[in-house]
């Protein structure tokens, strides 16, 4: 247990320095609420984009991005919409991105990010 | 990111659409949709679909996958599209050629394990796959001999997703043949022990009057206490029938490839026997789902359609055969769809002459009530018996005609009198210009001009209509019959003996 969550946490700071690297400035992670928990907030420009993150040490079970069904998306969009009535102030485009990291041997993670997925 | 295109088709009760299959990858979440009307089954396809992909040793792409499926108004339905999707999917990712699934139709429904199943219908599909240009159609193996008897388009038969695959790129195929299952082919009904005309004892009128109604598609009302012989004439009424032209032979094919498994070619004319229970659907076709499914009158196309015990049908089921009797076509109507199927049959209707099958006037005495045996007559007059040329009454065969032997005439011999006479009709429709049509389907106007009947037989006739013993389409009728026995006999005209002997088969009931 301590071990899968130690993967997501290393999962979830290697995709925020991705995001980072492609210019978006992170502004919350691991925003809880009772429906649930997103992943990753970030500013892109002008777009506000919520992140979600994947982690898996193999494909046995599919990619890491297979993992985030439209179900999920749904539910983050759901988050999405309480996290701005929360916070407020933001006025302008949203976006959802998912980020999938597959863990390689040597401890460093392939990358891939999806932007706006729907 | 990439885009391609295979063909697919669909069935819809003895038709088919051609529906062209796109594959779009695009970045994306993974995951596949289809979009463009498609039923449960196709609905399915996406997860036979990747399933059969990875166990073919292909790979499946990790990335968003629309299917459109075009014309997006038509239903699709059926699992007949996996093979197409498949193509479409794996040519969009680059692992097979693109060119090839241009001028091919792809029929095939997709096992788990890869396989390609047969899936029926490939005849129509064939037929659709002529009409819209395209010269290949790729078929599971099964379906291959089925696909194959459509002239114009040739059928490459596959075993599996990676046999296809292979097939594509030129590629060595694989040596050990992908495990496919023996399907057993039904054998054709014709095949076997086959009725014969031989087996009718006495009744030599009535085996006459059939040679007469196969030569000219006469439909025929036969009416006799159970037990002589009604049934036993009918069924053996396509034994006399020619053999079926390659147009016929091609549509009964495809419309027998609809509902069962076809091994070739159907030469024979088919022969269909509803129970008097029937349902109109039944009949005439219907349909659920946005799926017309075609009735006996369809099955029965270009064949004979027997009724027996026709006074006990419905009287909404005689009256729905008034429409493809008229025009030889048949239309569904229903909330999701219309669709015309071709129902070009010869009718046979056998009856008792009243409720319990005694009143003939001969032998043992009638027990039915006057009030019941005026209503069962009722329900086979009236717009049906009109289009019905020969109507005969079949007594109890002589003492001298019935015996244990085995009749004079057999099969083989009428049907080669039929085919004579039907070519003699053939080659007199050329000659005069006409279309080739059975003496039973000349329109009116023919056989007032160009086949009108010898001058002494139509004096006959025109004394009869003065004096109100027949009427002008009881004239039209005896004339298409006195055709069919003047082509029987050889004579080049219908002369007053033709024309006597029409009004005799045609009397009353």
């Amino acid at each position: 247990m301590r071990d899968r969550q130690q993967l997501g946490q290393a999962g979830e700071d290697a995709a925020a320095r991705h995001l980072v690297r492609q210019g978006m400035a992170v502004i919350a992670r691991n925003w809880r609420c009772r429906y649930g928990e997103l992943d990753i907030i970030a500013r892109d420009g002008s777009v506000l984009v919520f992140c979600e993150v994947k982690t898996r040490r193999g494909t046995g079970f599919g990619v890491p991005l297979s993992a985030i069904t439209p179900r999920k998306v749904a539910r983050i969009r759901q988050l999405a919409a309480l996290w701005l009535v929360e916070t407020g102030g933001h006025r302008g485009p949203v976006r959802l991105d998912a980020v999938g990291l597959l863990e390689r041997p040597d401890g460093h993670f392939d990358i891939e990010h999806v932007r706006g997925v729907s | 990111m990439s885009l391609a295109k295979a063909n697919g088709v669909v069935i819809s009760g003895v038709d088919a659409h051609i529906v062209e299959v796109e594959a779009h990858l695009s970045s994306g979440l993974p995951g596949m949709s289809i979009v463009g009307l498609a039923d449960t089954a196709v609905g399915e396809a996406r997860d036979r679909v990747r399933a059969a992909v990875l166990n073919s040793g292909a790979r499946w792409p990790q990335i968003r996958i629309t299917v459109g499926l075009s014309p997006a108004s038509l239903h699709k339905r059926g699992s007949g599209l996996d093979l197409a999707i498949a193509s479409a999917i794996l040519a969009a990712d680059g692992q097979i050629p693109c060119e090839p699934l241009a001028d091919a139709i792809l029929f095939g429904e997709l096992g788990l394990d890869g396989r390609v199943r047969p899936v029926r219908g490939a005849v129509v599909a064939a037929v659709a796959a002529v009409r819209s240009g395209l010269d290949r159609i790729v078929v599971a193996e099964q379906n291959v001999a089925e696909a194959g008897v459509v002239p114009g388009v040739s059928a490459v038969g596959v075993r599996s997703l990676r046999h296809w695959g292979q097939v594509l790129t030129g590629a060595a195929v694989d040596e050990v043949p992908d495990p496919v299952p023996e399907v057993p082919v039904t054998a054709d009904p014709e095949a076997g022990a086959e009725p014969d005309l031989a087996d009718v004892l006495g009744q030599a009128e009535a085996v006459t009057a059939l040679e007469v109604a196969a030569v000219g598609g006469h439909h025929v009302a036969m009416v006799g206490r159970p037990g002589v012989g009604k049934t036993l004439l009918a069924e053996r009424l396509p034994t006399i029938l020619p053999d079926l032209t390659d147009d016929d032979a091609l549509s009964v094919t495809a419309i027998r490839s609809v509902v069962t498994d076809v091994a070739g070619l159907v030469r024979r004319p088919p022969f269909q026997a509803p129970h008097h229970t029937a349902t109109v659907a039944a009949l005439v076709g219907g349909g659920r789902g946005g799926q017309p499914t075609p009735g006996a009158v369809t099955l029965s196309h270009a064949g004979v359609l027997f009724l027996d015990e026709a006074a006990e049908f419905g009287s909404a089921c005689l009256e729905s055969l008034r429409q493809p009797l008229e025009s030889g076509e048949v239309c569904i109507a229903r909330a999701g769809f219309t669709a015309r199927m071709p129902a070009r049959f010869q009718l046979v209707l056998a009856a008792n002459p009243c409720p319990c099958g005694l009143g003939d006037g001969a032998g043992q005495e009638c027990r039915c009530r006057s009030v019941d045996r005026r209503r069962y007559r009722t329900r086979l007059s009236g717009p049906l018996m009109d289009r019905v040329d020969i109507r005969i009454t079949l007594g109890p065969p002589g003492r001298s005609t019935w015996s244990l032997e085995c009749g004079d005439v057999d099969s083989a011999t009428v049907r080669a009198q039929v085919s004579d006479a039907r070519a003699r009709a053939t080659r007199r429709c050329r000659v005069l210009g006409l279309s080739p049509a059975l003496n039973g389907a000349q329109p009116s106007s023919s056989l007032r001009g160009p086949l009108a009947p010898g001058p002494d037989a139509a004096d006959v006739l025109g004394r009869a209509i003065s004096e109100g013993r027949l009427s002008a389409r009881g004239a039209d009728r005896a004339i298409r019959v006195a055709w069919s026995l003047a082509d029987l006999s050889g004579a080049d005209r219908p002369d007053l003996e033709h024309v006597g002997r029409a009004l005799t088969l045609r009397g009353e009931l």
